[in-house]
Parts: C-alpha cells; sequence; structure tokens
C-alpha cells in the first residue's frame, strides 16, 4: 500500500482539521445532525437481530422468528422424545429389549411430516428471495468499492461525489465514537427512498454487510453486485466487512449516516465541496498503532 | 432381510486359537516393517488414528489460541492480523483433513471395514499404506504453510485472489495448496481402496443389503471422494497455476473469475461435508443398537437415507455462496435442494430414536456420545434450516451464527461420533478396557464445554459478529467471554482423554471377544480382542 510522505501527511491532516472547523462553522445547522438521535448498533448481549432499519430487514426478522419457531419445534419434540426413551427404556425399567425393526407406517409419517414443514417454510422464503433481488427503480444508486482495507462510495447521480471510508484507529477515538464501527466519512443516505447498490471491489474480495438494514453481497473484482435498502427511519447503522480480505479484514467497517431528505441535499453541497477527492482520507491504517487504549463502552 | 442376518451366532466362526501367540508361521514383523511398510489394514487403521491425534492436538491448540484471543477486545496475544489468518486457517484444514477424515474414514474404516464384511484384508494393501504417507506428508506440508514467513492467510476455502501471487506471495500457501493435493490423492486412493474391497470381498453370504450400516456409510463417503476430490484437485491445480506460472483462471484481468473458484471449491465442499458427516452415521448407528440390546430399525430406510444424502449432496453446492452475486433462480433452486436434504436426514434420526424405542438402554460412555450426537445434531440441523432460507442467508452469512451451526454438526456432531466409536471399538483395538468413569467425565466436561463454547456463537451472529475477526467491537464481548470460557472447558477434556489413553494402554485387563454382550452382532465382535495379526484364516460364511 502506498505511503504518503510525512509532511504530505500533515498537510493532509491539517486540510482536513481546517476543512473540518469551516464545515462546522459555515454550515451551521449539521445536516448529519438528524442521524445522532438514533444510533443502531450492537449493545453488550444482544443475542436477537438488530432493530429493523429496512422493510427487508424487518422481512428477514420475520422469516427468522417464523422457520426458527418451526425448528425449536422440530428440536423439542425431538428432546421430549429422546428424554422418554432414555427413561422408558432403561435397562432398569425395561429388561427385555424388543425385537422390533419395521412398522411402515411410522416410516411414512417420518418421511411425510418434515415434507410438509419443509413445504410451509418454503413459501414465505422463496418470496423473500425474490424481494431481496427485486433492485428496480431505485431513488438513487451508490457504487460500493471494497479496498484493501477501505471502503469506497460513489454517488452515480452526484457527478464526483467520490469518497473513502477509513475506521477510526483505536487511538485516536473521540467521545462518542464507537470502536471498530466508527468511520472518518460515513456513507449518507436519505431516508425513505430506495437506494441501490452497486458492489465491488478493486482487489480482493470484500464483504459489504449491513446487519441492522439485512443488506450482504460479496465485493468482487471484475464485476457489479446488486444490492439495495430502503432506511425507514433518520439515525446511524453499522455493518462491516464479511468476507475474509486480508490482515485488516476486522478494520474496515461501515457507517451510514441517514438522513430527510432536505438534510441529504444540503449534505450534498457540503460534501461536493469539502471532500470531492478520493486522496483526501488519509491513510489512518498506516498511522501509528495503537499503545494500549481502550475504548469506552458506548452502552 | 432384519439385521440379525448377521448375528455371530449364526456365523460359522474360523478357528482363532493362534490369537495370543504365533501367527501361524508368519514371522513377527520389526517395529520399521511394522509400522513404516505395513500392509495391514489394523496397522494402517492405527497410524490413521494417531495421524488424527495428532492433527486434532495441533487443530485443537490453535482454537485454543483463538478463543485465548477473542476472550476480550482488544486483545493482542494473537500479534497480527496475518498470524491470525494463518491460523484460522490452519485451524480449518487439520480439523477436516488431519483428523475427522483420518479417525472416522481411515482410521475406523480400515479397522472394521474388512473385519465387518469378513475380509481379511483391504483389497489392495500396499495402496492402502501409499494413501496413510501421502496423507502424513501431507500434514508436513500443512504445518510448513502455517508456519513459513507470513503463513497461508485466506481462511481454509483458500478463495481467490486473496491467496493469488499479488496478495499472498509467500511460499507458505503453495505448501498449503500442496498438502491438500497431498490428502486428495490420500483420499481418492483410499476411497478406491474401499470401493474395491467392499464390492468385491465380502464374505459368502454377506450380501449388499445384509452388510453393517457403518460399511454402507463408507461406500458412500468412498463414491463421494471418488467424485469430489478430482474436482478439488482441478481447482488447487488452476490455483497454484494462477500463482506460479502467470495463468489466470481466477483473475479477472486475464478473463477469469474468482466465482468460478468458488463453485469448484464448493462443489468439491459440500459433498467434504457429507464425507465427514456419513461415517459418522454409520459409527452412530451401531452404538445406538449395541446398547439398545436391538437390531436397527429401519435398516434398508437407513441405507437408502444415506445413499439419498449422497447423492443431493452434490447438487447443492451453491447454497455456500447465496451472497456472491448469483441470481434469484439459483438462489431459488439451490434452497429449495438443500432443504430436502431434511427429509433423509430426518429418517436417519427417526430411525435412531426408534432403534432405542422398546430396547433396554444401558447408558455406557460411548452410548452416552452417540446420544449427545444425536440431539446436538438436531439442533446443528435446525440451524441448518434456517441458514439453507437463501433469505436469511443474506443476513446470516459468514457470521458467528454459521460458525455455530457448523461447529454444532462437525464439533458436535462427527467428533462426538468418533469419541463414540473410540469407546465402542477401543477394547477390539487395544485389547484392553477404558475406564468408565473417566470415560463419562470425558463425555460430561466435552458435553458442557462444546455447548458453551457453541452456544452463544448463534447469539454473536444475531447480534452480526463477522467470521475471522481477531478484534471485534466492545459491543460482543459478553457472549465471547463465555465461548472462551468454554473452550477452556473443552479443551480441559482433552486432558481427560490423553489420561484415558494412558489407562487403556498402561492396562494388564483383557476383555473377551464380545465384551458388549447381546447387542453387539456384527462380525468384528466374532473375533477375540484384540483382534489378531490376521482377522480371518478361513473364511467366515454368513448364512
Amino acid at each position: 500500500m502506498k505511503r504518503a510522505s510525512g509532511w504530505l501527511f500533515c498537510a493532509v491532516l491539517l486540510t482536513l482539521a481546517a476543512g473540518h472547523a469551516a464545515f462546522a462553522q459555515s454550515a451551521a445547522p449539521d445536516p448529519l445532525a438528524a442521524a445522532d438521535s438514533y444510533v443502531n448498533a450492537p449493545h453488550n448481549w444482544q443475542w436477537w437481530f438488530p432493530a429493523a432499519g429496512s422493510p427487508m430487514q424487518a422481512q428477514i426478522d420475520w422469516l427468522m422468528k417464523y422457520v426458527l419457531w418451526i425448528m425449536a419445534g422440530v428440536v423439542g419434540f425431538v428432546g421430549l422424545l429422546m428424554a422418554y426413551v432414555m427413561i422408558r427404556f432403561n435397562h432398569k425399567a425395561n429388561k427385555v429389549p424388543s425385537q422390533l425393526t419395521h412398522n411402515t407406517l411410522v416410516e411414512v409419517i417420518w418421511l411425510v411430516v418434515p415434507t410438509i414443514l419443509l413445504a410451509i417454510i418454503i413459501g414465505p422464503s422463496l418470496s423473500l428471495i425474490w424481494y431481496e433481488g427485486d433492485d428496480s427503480n431505485p431513488y438513487m444508486t451508490v457504487t460500493v468499492t471494497g479496498h484493501q482495507w477501505y471502503w469506497e462510495y460513489n454517488y452515480q447521480s452526484v457527478p464526483g461525489l467520490d469518497y473513502t471510508s477509513y475506521m477510526i484507529p483505536d487511538n485516536e477515538l473521540q467521545p462518542g465514537q464507537i470502536r471498530r464501527l466508527s468511520v472518518d466519512h460515513p456513507l449518507v443516505l436519505p431516508v425513505g427512498e430506495k437506494i441501490k447498490f452497486d458492489i465491488t471491489s478493486s482487489d480482493v474480495l470484500h464483504g459489504f454487510y449491513l446487519p441492522s438494514l439485512g443488506v450482504q453481497k460479496y465485493a468482487i473484482p471484475g464485476s457489479i453486485q446488486n444490492s439495495w435498502t430502503l432506511i425507514t427511519k433518520p439515525g446511524t447503522y453499522y455493518g462491516e466487512c464479511n468476507q475474509i480480505c486480508g490482515l485488516n479484514h476486522d478494520a474496515m467497517p461501515i457507517e451510514i449516516k441517514a438522513v430527510p431528505m432536505a438534510d441529504y441535499l444540503a449534505w450534498i453541497k457540503v460534501a461536493q465541496a469539502n471532500y470531492t477527492e478520493n486522496s483526501l482520507a488519509p491513510n489512518l491504517i498506516s498511522s501509528p498503532p495503537p499503545v494500549g487504549q481502550f475504548a469506552e463502552l458506548t452502552k | 432381510m432384519s439385521f440379525t442376518a448377521h448375528d455371530p451366532h449364526e456365523v460359522i466362526a474360523p478357528d482363532h486359537a493362534h490369537d495370543a501367540h504365533g501367527q501361524h508361521g508368519h514371522a513377527k514383523p520389526g517395529f520399521v516393517q511394522r509400522w513404516l511398510m505395513s500392509t495391514n489394514h489394523k496397522d494402517i487403521g492405527t497410524l490413521y488414528i494417531t495421524m488424527a491425534v495428532i492433527g486434532g492436538s495441533v487443530g485443537g491448540i490453535l482454537s485454543m489460541i483463538m478463543r485465548a484471543q477473542l476472550m476480550y477486545p482488544h486483545n493482542h496475544l494473537v500479534t497480527s492480523g496475518s498470524e491470525w489468518n494463518s491460523i484460522i486457517t490452519a485451524h480449518g484444514l487439520l480439523m477436516i483433513f488431519w483428523m475427522v477424515m483420518p479417525a472416522l474414514i481411515g482410521g475406523m474404516g480400515n479397522w472394521f471395514v474388512p473385519m465387518m464384511i469378513g475380509a481379511p484384508d483391504m483389497a489392495f494393501p500396499r495402496l492402502n499404506n501409499m494413501s496413510f504417507w501421502f496423507l502424513a506428508a501431507g500434514f508436513v506440508f500443512i504445518m510448513l504453510g502455517l508456519t513459513i514467513g507470513e503463513g497461508t492467510g485466506a481462511g481454509w476455502t483458500l478463495y481467490p485472489p486473496l491467496d493469488n501471487a499479488q496478495y499472498s506471495p509467500g511460499i507458505a500457501t503453495d505448501f498449503s495448496l500442496f498438502s491438500l493435493h497431498l490428502a486428495g490423492i490420500s483420499s481418492l486412493l483410499g476411497a478406491i481402496n474401499f470401493i474395491a474391497t467392499i464390492l468385491n470381498m465380502r464374505a459368502p453370504g454377506m450380501t449388499m443389503f445384509k452388510m453393517p450400516l457403518f460399511c454402507w456409510s463408507i461406500l458412500v463417503t468412498a463414491f463421494l471422494l471418488l467424485l469430489a476430490i478430482p474436482v478439488l484437485a482441478g481447482a488447487v491445480t488452476m490455483l497454484i497455476m494462477d500463482r506460479n506460472f502467470g495463468t489466470s483462471f481466477f483473475e479477472p484481468a486475464g478473463g477469469g473469475d474468482p466465482v468460478l473458484f468458488q463453485h469448484l471449491f464448493w462443489f468439491f465442499g459440500h459433498p467434504e461435508v457429507y464425507i465427514m458427516i456419513l461415517p459418522a452415521f454409520g459409527v452412530i448407528s451401531h452404538v445406538v443398537s449395541t446398547f439398545s440390546k436391538k437390531p436397527v430399525f429401519g435398516y434398508l430406510g437407513m441405507v437408502y437415507a444415506m445413499v439419498t444424502i449422497g447423492f443431493v449432496g452434490f447438487i447443492v453446492w451453491a447454497h455456500h455462496m447465496f451472497v456472491s452475486g448469483i441470481s434469484d433462480d439459483s438462489r431459488v433452486y439451490f434452497e429449495v435442494a438443500t432443504l430436502v436434504i431434511a427429509v433423509p436426514t430426518g429418517v436417519k434420526v427417526f430411525s435412531w430414536i426408534a432403534t432405542m424405542w422398546g430396547g433396554s438402554i444401558e447408558f455406557k460412555t460411548p452410548m452416552l456420545w452417540a446420544i449427545g450426537f444425536i440431539f446436538l445434531f438436531v439442533i446443528g440441523g435446525a440451524t441448518g434450516v434456517v441458514l439453507a432460507q437463501a433469505g436469511l442467508d443474506q443476513e446470516l452469512h459468514n457470521d458467528y451464527f454459521l460458525i455455530a451451526h457448523f461447529h454444532y454438526v462437525l464439533s458436535l456432531g462427527a467428533v462426538f461420533a468418533i469419541f463414540a466409536g473410540f469407546y465402542y471399538w477401543i477394547g477390539k483395538m487395544s485389547g484392553h478396557p477404558y475406564p468408565e468413569f473417566w470415560g463419562k467425565v470425558h463425555f460430561w466436561t466435552t458435553f458442557v464445554g462444546v455447548n458453551l463454547t457453541f452456544f452463544p456463537q448463534h447469539f454473536l451472529g444475531l447480534a452480526g459478529m463477522p467470521r475471522r475477526y481477531p478484534d471485534y467491537p466492545d459491543a460482543f464481548a459478553g457472549w465471547n467471554f463465555v465461548s472462551s470460557c468454554g473452550a477452556f472447558l473443552s479443551g480441559a477434556s482433552t486432558a481427560v482423554f490423553f489420561y484415558i489413553l494412558y489407562r487403556i494402554f498402561s492396562s494388564k485387563e483383557t476383555l473377551p471377544a464380545n465384551y458388549w454382550g447381546e447387542g453387539a452382532t456384527t462380525l468384528e465382535w466374532a473375533v477375540p480382542s484384540p483382534a489378531p495379526h490376521h482377522t480371518f484364516e478361513d473364511v467366515p460364511v454368513i448364512r
């Protein structure tokens, strides 16, 4: 990976700081402020899906419960059956074993009943596949490119808006940022609109994975994979790279700021002025290694 | 044709007076000749089991390192991402190719398939020896792949472009790839040997549908190996060519496609899952039948279920690739085909329970492992049905829910079956009993340990924790800590296992031919314990 020379690195940092200061002063109402009101991040001892941030995730959540309850019924039934057999046919309780080896009726039942259960599952399951695959008529399309080890977002409908997004290293975390999830330049999207992702990679495989929105696709070099989302509520959503991509595989999270359309349009103007260049973002991964700082748990 | 057809009482038992001393004029081979040049299926089986113990120990130590690293967020036990990646890669490959497969197929298969069908040995004894030594050479290569330079960091699935020459320049990756060739040749030769043995060397009267279920499971497994391994060999060869000879099979810049590798890999990789679990099914059938003192319920159904699983197992591979950009229609097909496998698998589970039904069940150590297997395999199967839903896999693919699922079917499934088989047959193999109390301690510590390790991983996956991460957001700390505690308990249970091995081999106690009594009806219980160097001097006849 190309390393910025020292002074260029400093200059970039200065520019960034200046830009950030200017940004904070000039745009009096922060266009991304609405996203701070709701943070959809994982929390400790979480044992179910994140709260659904999109209709797609809501459907996944529903189908998961549907399938899991049926399967819990199966596991529970088998468990009870085994418990009964172990107690009733324990060698102390049943001294003389039967030599029964066939019973056509039960053999037919345990072929037919599982088949019926699968048929019950398959219906809603298949409609979810087509729903997830339907990326037609989006409001906008963002090209998402995976790199070792950062993401690049290109807004196809906004000329020149193409920027990179790096994880905040552990030793540079600010209060309110989440270790290993917060990034320098989040992906900003309007709520209530269908957004299509064109996902690709510039080097190895990556995985564009947004658990709270129900989106996951490999980023594959040489081809474009499609997915889509529709974020229902302004807020901050997180995702991660989910296909092994080398030594910093765990250090390229995705942060999404979803804001109302008016704020999104305001942000576009700021963003076009402030980060039109890929190279704006310094290579944070190559900054000095963290020296034992622990991030505060945010929740 | 009930299972009782091969009751040893109906066997015209050959003369076994020779077991204790001389082997009827066969000179006793020296150590080097016996263990390095062996052509005896039992000695080769022992070598395979030794390989499995070594491979499992190394793979297990790697998993302990992994869980220690993941015990806390922001941990620096593993010093770099590349070190981490080579550890997870080697853990996966070692556990599959150098632990589960040699234990179940090479080890127990070699020991008991010829014995159960009344054959004097495998069809091609020297080929058998060659199979083992290819695997041993492969072990050396995989260890070099782990330790040289930065190691092999692409994960056990070896997806390019991460392991092409540009992103994994070190020679370590080549060693790992060649280790798969060696393990593959080993498996292929072994498969040919098993098929030839089972089809040609059954004793008179041992028809295919009188053959014990373990032999059927090995036969189906051998066909899966025969058809799947060449595809892996092709994919690995193309990868080696891409890395070293400038080809571009998987390089988009040269018209290649990284997704092509995924198709080839999983065309091998999915049957490989059944290669690992079918012999386990065979072992479980024998153990459940023996300790219920009942013949296996629905023998024919069990055979057809295995054949069906083997066949359908070949046409479901792309369910590993639901997020690789395959079309909606492919996702529909591969989901439905995958779900079909649940039906024959259900037949097996219900048949095991029906075998126990009406039995007189004794809870000896092998039976505990077998019952543990059935229940935990059902849990793993249930999460498998969940993951088979392409729509849900978009959320669950590659996260810890998947890790929990496949460790439930392998680490809690195949491994439990390995231990069930070990306790069931170790008396026949060594001639000494295992300590029952310690066997049960081993079972319970492992049972609690692995469940504590892997059950919380379902929660981590649902919360969105990706696999192959050495460090993770702090929100995942809680369940990771629990999981690591469980892993260390499982690790400690392995110490109990080694103590049991010591007790077995230092024991002076001897065992009768059939130390399990009336429930054990297959042919291996008609020969003395330990089984003599030459099992059958005369051909047994099954009425």
